[in-house]
């Protein structure tokens, strides 16, 4: 996290680096520390980790309604009606949907924020709350309070629309415009967040290095290019991390707001698991859609990490 | 070292008194608890319902009646989990056909048939005796039941007469239709529909189906002959559909609206009819906006139309049966309970708060509420009950249904692919 590693000469006062005692002390308590620690967070991990997940692969390849034990096997049946499965598509399309939005949109607007309430004016820690706000929220609460604000006969929507003289549209209601207004309940969500996450990386800049920009002649824009945001790398990189797994896991925003409805259009594959996996006792299925959404989410992050975070 | 000390010796201390709480309360449950499971959300139900329990429990010193109650759509989705849990309700809602065989064939449920014969028989007898095969799976009676019910329409006879139409005229599906433009001519809404929960508008292709298809064309369907659902009677039930939904019938936002929505659009004369339960009038007011609704004299009923040449009757009626399943350990007591909610005096005190049809004999007779009566009688006088769909085909088939039917009538998706869909699924559920 520290960004200033690379650039800056290490601290004046600082111990001679002292590898081989500090290789002597981990040696001698490294094993009583694997002896002690190790199992039960192995045993956690085992029971609580890798057996469902092994479970769930299992169940996969079973037809299976979740009741007793599953004794129908139906080899990669599960998988192929996923694969033709209309909403299926649908709800992969969304997630990578709300993966873009949060990283064009979303993050930018985060970033432009958190560049405003880092500065020394008059009100910053006010804004820095208040934009905070909306993720300190529980997903669900913020999911009933905007099928209110959209609601077409008594919401804030519908207000805005009659002031205007003209009839409210159903945003939530209408297959085509159910989605966008999601996406913009998800940037609304989420910003606070990567906001924060960008202020504590403005704050490790060294002020020093943006002032010899300053004597340099650097415009604003130039500082913020050529300064600020490589040294904000490592910030970002971890930023649209987080964006895209939240992105792909996104399930307690959606269901208040429509349930993956209207015809499916606002499925992601996590909304799909439940509807088609859980609530109609397909389990098998489910557990299909799982496995799929596991690799999804395990080949994304490890990609990720290797190619962007490797020096992070 | 002080410090993890102190520590250790306060988790020993939190340690016995929650070994020691755990302990009391084992003991307090030596007395049998009913862990009863409901969906009921209405005030004045509630109350009864708390009265009875006051009263079986006065009766019967030890037995105590928890309720614990879920939302409509959390129940269906919590319950398989549930049902497996520690936490396992005595008894729970149900409404009888696939969900309640599923259930059954897992081993969660308990037989109550031999409850139903003791005494000779008394509790059988106390209750109509075509309730009990409706719950009754390969000889076993896996619910109790208690109340049936039909699906028709509702109208606003206010904005009817506005309008120029007469409900009580709607005979066939043309009359329908056309009754459906002339109100929209007019300015007017015609029907109030939540497709947000799908299930309300899976009534419209269902009751379609089976006037298109008779009751000979649905069992031959169910047993998989010709074309099953795929057959030309469905397709035409969902070309029906389609054109209705075409007419653009229901209230603005209706593919995000909620039953409840569906209701309060109703209950507020915002949309001058909906397809609906017997215990619409009740529904209706408790969900309008105002909390008091249409008038009961401004509410008529009609039954679903006939399609004219095709086999079904205007008696053939869709429509639940539902009761209340027991546990596998349940405490033998929830069957007494049981006994005792529908026996004819308590059934007849809920019905008159509840406005529902209780299947305890005598009681639908005696039921003097306008608008429920003319659902007693059309069920007195039916040909032929279909269990809702959603319900009877499983819960898989069952959803389906419902995604198709939204699908058909909001022009997602071609009769023929609807229909070949539900087949498709039906046809996995039952290899």
């Amino acid at each position: 996290m520290t960004t200033t590693d690379s650039i800056l000469p290490p601290p004046v006062g600082a111990a001679p680096p002292g590898r081989p005692r500090r290789r002597r002390s981990l040696a001698h308590t490294k094993l009583p520390v694997l002896v002690i620690f190790l199992p039960p967070a192995l045993l956690l991990f085992t029971v609580l980790v890798i057996l469902p997940m092994g479970e769930a692969a299992w169940y996969s390849f079973f037809h299976w309604n979740g009741y007793g034990a599953p004794s129908k096997w139906v080899d990669l049946r599960n998988y192929q009606l996923i694969f033709r499965n209309a909403a299926f598509k649908t709800a992969l399309i969304n997630n990578f949907l709300i993966i873009f939005v949060s990283i064009v949109i979303q993050l930018p607007l985060a970033l432009w924020l958190a560049t405003m309430v880092t500065k020394r004016i008059k009100g910053a820690l006010f804004f820095r709350l208040i934009f905070f706000l909306p993720y300190v929220l529980a997903d669900v609460a913020a999911g009933m309070i905007w099928r209110f604000v959209y609601d077409g006969d008594f919401g804030l929507v519908a207000g805005i629309w009659h002031f205007f003289g003209a009839e409210p549209p159903f945003l939530l209601a209408d297959p085509d415009t159910a989605m966008p207004a999601i996406l913009a309940v998800v940037v609304w969500k989420y910003f606070g967040f990567h906001m924060m996450l960008f202020i504590a990386g403005l704050q490790a800049i060294d002020r020093s290095i943006l002032e010899a920009a300053d004597v340099d002649g650097a415009t604003g824009w130039q500082k913020f290019r050529l300064v600020t945001l490589p040294m904000l790398g490592s910030t970002v990189r971890l930023s649209v991390f987080f964006a895209v797994i939240g992105s792909l896991q996104l399930f307690d925003l959606i269901m208040p707001l429509t349930g993956g409805g209207p015809s499916n259009s606002t499925q992601t594959m996590v909304t799909f698991l439940y509807n088609f996996g859980v609530t109609r006792m397909q389990v098998g299925f489910g557990s299909a859609v799982g496995v799929i959404l596991f690799v999804i989410c395990v080949t994304l992050a490890f990609g990720y990490k290797r190619i962007f975070m490797k020096n992070d | 070292m002080s410090g993890l000390r102190k520590w250790l010796r306060h988790s020993a201390a939190v340690a016995v008194s929650i070994a020691a709480l755990a302990a009391t309360s084992a003991t307090a449950s030596a007395d049998t608890t009913i862990k009863w499971l409901h969906l009921e959300n209405q005030e004045p139900v509630l109350e009864l319902w708390n009265q009875i329990v006051d009263e079986y429990e006065q009766a019967n010193p030890g037995v105590t009646i928890d309720m614990q109650f879920l939302e409509n759509q959390a129940f269906k989705a919590k319950l398989p989990t549930l049902l497996q849990s520690s936490e396992v309700p005595s008894m729970f809602y149900t409404w009888g056909g696939g969900v309640l065989k599923a259930q059954g064939e897992t081993g969660v449920l308990r037989d109550i048939t031999p409850a139903l014969d003791a005494d000779g028989g008394k509790w059988r007898n106390q209750l109509n005796a075509s309730s009990i095969d409706g719950m009754t799976i390969d000889g076993k009676v896996w619910a109790a039941p208690t109340q049936t019910g039909v699906v028709s329409f509702f109208y606003n006879k206010e904005l009817f007469e506005k309008a120029g139409v007469d409900g009580a005229q709607i005979k066939t599906w043309d009359d329908f239709i056309s009754a459906v433009k002339t109100l929209k001519d007019a300015g007017i809404t015609p029907i109030a529909g939540g497709g947000g929960d799908k299930w309300p508008l899976h009534f419209y292709w269902s009751y379609l189906a089976m006037r298109e298809a008779g009751q000979d064309g649905f069992a031959a369907a169910k047993a998989g002959e010709g074309n099953g659902f795929a057959g030309e009677p469905f397709v035409k039930a969902g070309e029906l559909a389609a054109e209705l939904g075409a007419l653009e019938p229901f209230q603005n936002g209706y593919l995000g609206a909620t039953w409840n929505d569906a209701l309060a659009a109703y209950g507020d004369g915002r949309a001058a009819m909906i397809l609906s339960f017997e215990s619409t009038g009740r529904t209706q007011a408790s969900n309008s906006t105002d909390g008091k609704g249409l008038a009961e004299d401004n509410i008529g009923i009609f039954p679903f139309p006939v399609i004219e040449g095709a086999p079904g009757v205007v008696t053939d009626n869709l429509g639940g049966l539902t009761g209340w399943a027991v546990t596998k350990d349940a405490p033998p007591e929830t069957e007494g309970f049981l006994e005792y909610f529908t026996s004819p005096d308590v059934a007849k005190r809920w019905s008159a708060v509840a406005k529902t049809i209780p299947v305890t004999k005598g009681v639908a007779e005696t039921i003097t509420d306008p608008l429920l009566k003319v659902s007693a009688e059309a069920l007195s006088k039916e040909t032929w009950h279909q269990n809702y769909l959603d319900q009877d085909l499983g819960p898989n088939v069952g959803a389906v249904v419902n995604d198709m039917s939204v699908a058909i009538m909001s022009g997602q998706i071609s009769p023929e692919d609807a229909a070949r869909q539900i087949q498709d699924t039906f046809e996995l559920e039952n290899m």
